[in-house]
C-alpha cells in the first residue's frame, strides 16, 4: 500500500489522485466522508461527537511546477515547497496530467568549464528536457502551470526500507487510512490535507471545520542518522521508533500531550525518540491556533533524504507509529 | 509602593513561552476579585473581566518571557538547547538558567576560532552532573529553562530584571485593574497571554474567542537613547511610548488619536513609537475575524531580550495612569464595528 501511495503524483494545489485513491480504499468502509472546498478529505469512524479527536496527515508532496516554454521546447520551472534545487540534475520527471516523461537536464562533465565544476548548479539554469524538437511541439504536450513530480517507482529493499518519493506525507496517509479501515471501535475523525508543503494551508480550512477536542499530527521527519550528519542535535534515527516533537517553528507542543505521548510509548513498550531539533514547520500550527485554540501534538516517522527524489524510510517505524497513534486515540476515547 | 513590588514578583516568577503557569497563579493571586469573571484557556491564556457598557475592549499584556528549550543530553550530562523566541546566542554565554523544577544551570561555549562562530549549535548547558544516567538526573528533552536574575532596583527610579518584556505590561494591566473604579463605559478583558514570543499565539486564539471591538496591547519597545544605538526616537523616563506601526501591525488612526487625545487631555506625557521590527499581540489581535481596530502602548525599555532588561519607574506609572484614564473614557465607533 506504502508503494501504492508513494507512486501517485500529488504535488501541493494538484491532491486528486491521491484523494481519488484514498476515497476508493474507504468506500466500502462504515465511514462518512467529506472533501471541503479547498480539497481536504475529512473521514469520521464512529459515532458523531461535539469536538471529535482529530488526526491529520497531509495527502500533497513537493515537486515542481512548469513557469514558461522556451524557444527550444525546453520547460523552465519553480519548485513547489522546499526543494533544495542541487538534488535536481539529472533526475527523471513526469509532467501534466498525462505523466509525459522528462529529465531534469545536466551539462555533460565534457562541456563544463575548470571553475563550473567547482560549483553547484545555478537553480536559475535547470530545465526540463521533455524531448521536443521546438517550442511549437512542446506547447502541444504542455503548459504553464503543469505540475512535474519525481518519476521514481517505489521499491522494497534491504530488510526493513522503501526507497521512493513523497513518503512526506504518505506513511501518514498510510497510517490514517489504516486506522480507518481496522475494526477497532475507536470514534475519530482523519483529517487528509492539502497544500501542507506551501504553507500549512489545507490544516487551517480543515481544523476550523472540525473543531477538535484534540489533534494529533501524522508526518514524517528529517533522519539525521547518515555518515554526513555527525551533529546529533539535527535529528531523528531511523528505526527508532516515532519521533515525538518539542516543538517546531510553527508550534509548541503542550507538554502534558508530549508526556502523554511518552507515557503511552512506555507503557506500551513501543520504540521512541524525541525530534531533537526545533526548526521546520508542520501543520500542527495552524491547527493549534485555529478557532479558540486546539491542544495538538505530532509524531513523525523518521526519514532520510527527505523532500528528495529518493527518500528512505522503515518499515517498523510507521507500524510502530501507528500503533502509537492507536494508544492515543483509545487513551482519549 | 505596591507596582514594584507586584513587578519583583512577577520578573523573578518562571515563564518561558509555553509555561506561563507560575506567573498565571501570580496574577490570578494579585487581581483576586478585583474583577467580575476569571476564566483561563486551553492555551493557557488567562481573561480577567470588568463588566461596563456596550462594546468591548480586549487590553492584552503578554506573560511569557524568551527561554530556551532543551534539545539533547548528551552521555557526559552535558544538555543543548534552540531559543524560544528571538534571542541572540551571544547573550547566552555564562548565563544562567533556571529551569521549572528549580533546578539552575549554566551556558558555556565549545572551542571556537572566532567569536564570529558562536551559534547555537556551538553551547551546552551544564547543571552540575557527569553522567546523565543518574536517577537523580533533572532534566529532559523538551524541558525548558529562562534566565535567572533577580529584579535590581537602580538609581534614579529605575529597575532592572530578566523579563521585563512583558511582566512590565502584566504589572500595569494588575494596577489597572487594582485602581479602575466605578462602572466603565465599555467591558474590558483583561488579557494575559501565552506564547506571544513565538509568534503572537496566545493573543490569536483569545482574541477569536473573546471576539472584541476594540484591542490594545501593553508591551515593551525598543529605544534610541544608548550609545551608538540604532536611531529610534524613543527614551527612557520620557512617558509611555503609542504605537504608531511595528512589523505586526499599523495602529488604527483613530485608536491612536485616541490614545494620544487621552494622554493630552490628562497631561500625561507620551512618546510615539515607530518600531520597524518586532511585533505585538495586538498585531494578532487587529487581524481576527473580521477584523479589530487596535493600538498600542508600549513602556520604553532598554536591552530587550537580554537578562538586563531596564525600564523607568516613571514611565510605568504614567503607563498606568494613560491606561485607566483610556479605560474610563468612550471610544469612538469605527467602521464595521459591532458597537450599536
Amino acid at each position: 500500500m506504502l508503494e501504492q501511495l508513494s507512486n501517485l503524483d500529488g504535488i501541493s494545489g494538484r491532491e486528486d489522485s491521491v484523494r481519488s485513491y484514498l476515497l476508493e480504499c474507504l468506500k466500502e468502509a462504515p465511514l462518512e466522508t467529506s472533501v471541503d472546498t479547498m480539497g481536504n478529505l475529512l473521514v469520521r469512524k464512529g459515532k458523531t461527537v461535539q469536538k471529535p479527536l482529530m488526526i491529520s496527515a497531509h495527502m500533497d508532496e513537493v515537486g515542481l511546477m512548469i513557469t514558461s516554454i522556451d524557444k527550444k521546447g525546453m520547460l523552465n520551472f519553480n519548485p513547489v515547497g522546499g526543494i533544495d534545487s542541487r538534488v535536481l540534475p539529472g533526475t527523471r520527471v513526469r509532467f501534466g496530467d498525462a505523466c509525459k516523461p522528462g529529465v531534469i537536464g545536466v551539462k555533460p562533465i565534457h562541456l563544463q568549464k575548470a571553475e563550473e565544476q567547482e560549483k553547484p548548479f545555478d537553480p536559475e539554469t535547470l530545465y526540463i528536457d521533455g524531448g521536443f524538437s521546438s517550442e511549437a511541439e512542446a506547447c502541444r504536450h504542455a503548459k504553464v502551470g503543469d505540475y512535474a513530480a519525481f518519476d521514481i517507482d517505489c521499491i522494497s529493499f534491504g530488510a526493513d526500507c522503501y526507497r521512493g518519493k513523497a513518503f512526506d506525507d504518505r506513511a501518514g496517509c498510510l497510517i490514517l487510512l489504516k486506522l480507518l479501515l481496522e475494526d477497532n471501535g475507536l470514534n475519530f475523525s482523519a483529517a487528509f490535507t492539502v497544500q501542507e508543503e506551501v504553507g500549512t494551508r489545507g490544516a487551517i480550512i480543515a481544523a476550523n471545520h472540525l473543531k477538535p477536542r484534540f489533534a494529533l499530527v501524522v508526518e514524517t521527519t528529517a533522519a539525521a542518522d547518515t555518515p554526513d550528519n555527525e551533529n546529533k542535535q539535527a535529528g531523528t534515527v531511523l528505526g527508532d521508533g516515532p519521533a515525538i516533537s518539542i516543538m517546531d517553528r510553527t508550534l509548541m507542543v503542550s507538554r502534558r500531550m508530549r508526556e502523554g505521548l511518552v507515557a503511552l510509548a512506555e507503557k506500551r513498550a513501543l520504540p521512541y525518540h524525541y525530534r531533537r531539533f526545533t526548526g521546520a514547520g508542520t501543520e500542527g500550527g495552524a491547527i493549534a491556533l485555529s478557532g479558540e485554540g486546539v491542544q495538538t501534538a505530532v509524531v513523525s516517522v523518521p526519514c532520510r533524504y527527505i523532500h528528495s527524489p529518493n527518500s528512505v524510510i522503515s518499515r517498523r517505524d510507521i507500524d510502530n507509529t501507528m500503533s502509537l497513534v492507536r494508544a492515543w486515540l483509545e487513551k482519549h476515547q | 509602593m505596591a507596582i514594584e513590588e507586584t513587578l519583583k514578583k512577577l520578573a523573578e516568577a518562571y515563564g518561558p513561552s509555553g509555561e506561563e503557569e507560575e506567573v498565571r497563579l501570580l496574577i490570578k493571586e494579585e487581581i483576586g476579585s478585583a474583577v467580575d469573571q476569571m476564566y483561563e484557556d486551553t492555551f493557557g491564556n488567562l481573561y480577567a473581566i470588568r463588566n461596563g457598557g456596550a462594546g468591548r475592549i480586549m487590553i492584552s499584556a503578554h506573560m511569557d518571557e524568551i527561554g530556551i528549550i532543551i534539545t539533547d543530553i548528551d552521555d557526559r550530562g552535558f544538555l543543548r538547547l534552540a531559543p524560544l523566541g528571538g534571542i541572540s546566542p551571544r547573550l547566552m554565554v555564562g548565563q544562567r538558567l533556571r529551569f521549572r523544577d528549580g533546578t539552575i544551570g549554566t551556558v558555556y561555549h565549545e572551542k571556537l576560532n572566532s567569536w564570529k562562530d558562536l551559534d547555537w549549535p556551538k553551547l551546552y548547558v551544564d547543571v552540575g552532573f557527569s553522567s546523565s544516567d543518574s536517577r537523580k538526573y533533572p532534566v529532559k528533552i523538551g524541558d525548558l529553562a529562562c534566565l535567572a536574575q533577580p529584579f535590581v532596583k537602580q538609581h534614579n527610579g529605575r529597575f532592572m530584571a530578566k523579563s521585563m518584556d512583558d511582566r512590565a505590561g502584566c504589572a500595569v494591566l494588575i494596577e489597572v485593574i487594582k485602581q479602575l473604579s466605578g462602572s466603565l463605559p465599555h467591558e474590558v478583558c483583561f488579557l494575559f497571554s501565552a506564547q506571544e514570543e513565538l509568534g503572537l499565539r496566545g493573543a490569536k486564539t483569545a482574541a477569536y474567542r473573546y471576539d472584541p471591538d476594540y484591542g490594545l496591547a501593553v508591551d515593551v519597545t525598543l529605544v534610541g537613547d544608548t550609545p551608538e544605538a540604532p536611531t529610534m526616537a524613543v527614551s527612557l523616563g520620557k512617558g509611555p511610548a503609542i504605537k504608531v506601526r511595528d512589523n505586526s501591525l499599523f495602529c488604527h488612526p483613530r485608536i491612536r488619536q485616541l490614545i494620544c487625545d487621552t494622554a493630552e487631555k490628562n497631561s500625561i506625557p507620551y512618546q510615539l513609537e515607530v518600531l520597524t521590527r518586532g511585533g505585538t499581540d495586538a498585531g494578532a489581535i487587529h487581524v481576527t475575524r473580521e477584523g479589530v481596530p487596535s493600538g498600542a502602548i508600549s513602556i520604553p525599555c532598554r536591552y530587550v531580550h537580554s537578562a538586563s532588561e531596564i525600564i523607568d519607574g516613571k514611565d510605568l506609572k504614567l503607563t498606568v495612569l494613560l491606561v485607566e484614564k483610556l479605560l474610563q473614557g468612550l471610544w469612538p465607533q469605527i467602521g464595521g464595528s459591532n458597537l450599536q
